[in-house]
């Protein structure tokens, strides 16, 4: 795929934003994470979507699940170390077929220096398969956009529990936090 | 081994509680959390508004809240047990803070995990979920030990804004197991259709 050129001063959560906007998004949940602060605060500042800050990722998969048996759609943002916390939860979405839609930014991966992220960093990818979620990498800033908007086709139209695993080479949060 | 049977000092039945909760329930979704909540919601008549959850402990009142944010005029009722709330007591925190107007939680509380040995949960040892609770901001909170009360419930239940937590505290004693719905897949469309008219 051609990858445009970007102008200064732009991020990836600005398009990927505009996309949850274009396909109905209506619900953010989220621990906070450097790798997503920016798209959380594109979201959190958005009247059409209820960002709701969790205590535990884990929240979020039942959130996700409350939301589309309610009819709505809703988008999952959590740091790779959150996902250990979530395959319990994840038995809602496999076993009642739910769509959905997470984007993981990395830990414990490209250039990490604080040695306790990289056991949650390196599993994070085999939790996720355990719990029955299709994974996809973007390693590119440039690619997280039409990543994202794969894997939501993935999620909603075909039904998938899908996350986006959005690499530490892009969020560069190598040593912080 | 301890048992909860040495300090549980309620009259209520659990069975007969629930019951009397879902005879007003109307138009209002309820969602159960795993163990014998499912059984006592079951066991008053299967639901379209019934999503029975029977795995993911501690998700119940997450599950509800996300469905109370998706249907803000349809009232959304928890009725979960006290050892399934506590594998999820973050998420009082969670809701305090945003405080659905439409979310009921119920926690009807034997102290006991009833369905593993009736082994003691917390709250047999002096852990007080209503505190918590309110101590995380749900504004309309109570603790039900008798009938007068549960009756008093109702109003705060289905039509005063939330959201509202109850304990009620009830017998160890269980009911019979019932057949309860358990394919998730079935469940959760019939659910989605009754609650948002969506077809899946």
């Amino acid at each position: 795929m051609a990858v445009k050129k970007r102008k200064a001063g732009w991020h990836w959560s600005q398009d990927v934003h505009r996309h949850f906007r274009e396909i109905g998004i209506r619900q953010v949940a989220y621990v906070p994470d450097s790798g997503t602060a920016r798209l959380i605060d594109l979201c959190s500042a958005d009247r059409t979507m209820r960002s709701v800050v969790l205590t535990t990722e884990e929240e979020g998969v039942a959130q996700m699940a409350g939301a589309w048996l309610g009819g709505q759609r809703g988008v999952f943002l959590t740091q790779s170390g959150g996902v250990g916390n979530c395959i319990n939860m994840l038995s809602i979405i496999s076993e009642c077929r739910i769509p959905l839609l997470a984007i993981v930014s990395m830990r414990g991966q490209w250039g990490e220096t604080i040695p306790w992220q990289v056991p949650m960093g390196q599993g994070t990818e085999a939790a996720l398969e355990a719990g029955g979620v299709l994974v996809q990498h973007v390693d590119e800033a440039e690619q997280v956009p039409a990543t994202v908007e794969a894997a939501a086709k993935l999620a909603f139209d075909a039904n998938r529990a899908v996350a986006v695993i959005v690499s530490q080479r892009i969020s560069g949060t190598g040593g912080k936090g | 081994m301890a048992t909860s049977k040495t300090n549980n000092f309620a009259t209520l039945q659990r069975r007969s509680v629930v019951h009397r909760i879902l005879k007003d329930r109307g138009d209002a979704a309820v969602v159960t959390g795993i163990g014998n909540a499912s059984h006592d919601v079951a066991s008053a008549g299967d639901d379209d508004r019934n999503m029975y959850l029977f795995g993911i402990m501690g998700g119940a009142a997450m599950v509800a809240f996300g469905i109370a944010v998706a249907q803000p005029e349809c009232r959304v009722v928890v009725i979960t047990g006290d050892g399934e709330l506590l594998a999820g007591i973050g998420s009082l925190a969670t809701i305090g803070v945003e405080k659905p107007k439409n979310l009921s939680i119920l926690v009807i509380d034997n102290q006991a995990y009833g369905a593993t040995g009736n082994q003691h949960t917390h709250t047999a040892r002096g852990v007080d979920l209503v505190g918590i609770a309110a101590a995380s901001g749900f504004d309309h909170t109570a603790l039900i030990t008798d009938n007068k009360a549960l009756e008093a419930a109702m109003d705060d239940i289905y039509k005063k804004p939330g959201p509202y937590f109850a304990v009620v505290k009830v017998m160890t004693k269980t009911g019979s197991r019932v057949t309860v719905p358990n394919d998730g897949t079935r469940t959760s469309r019939r659910f989605r259709k009754a609650v948002a008219g969506e077809d899946a």
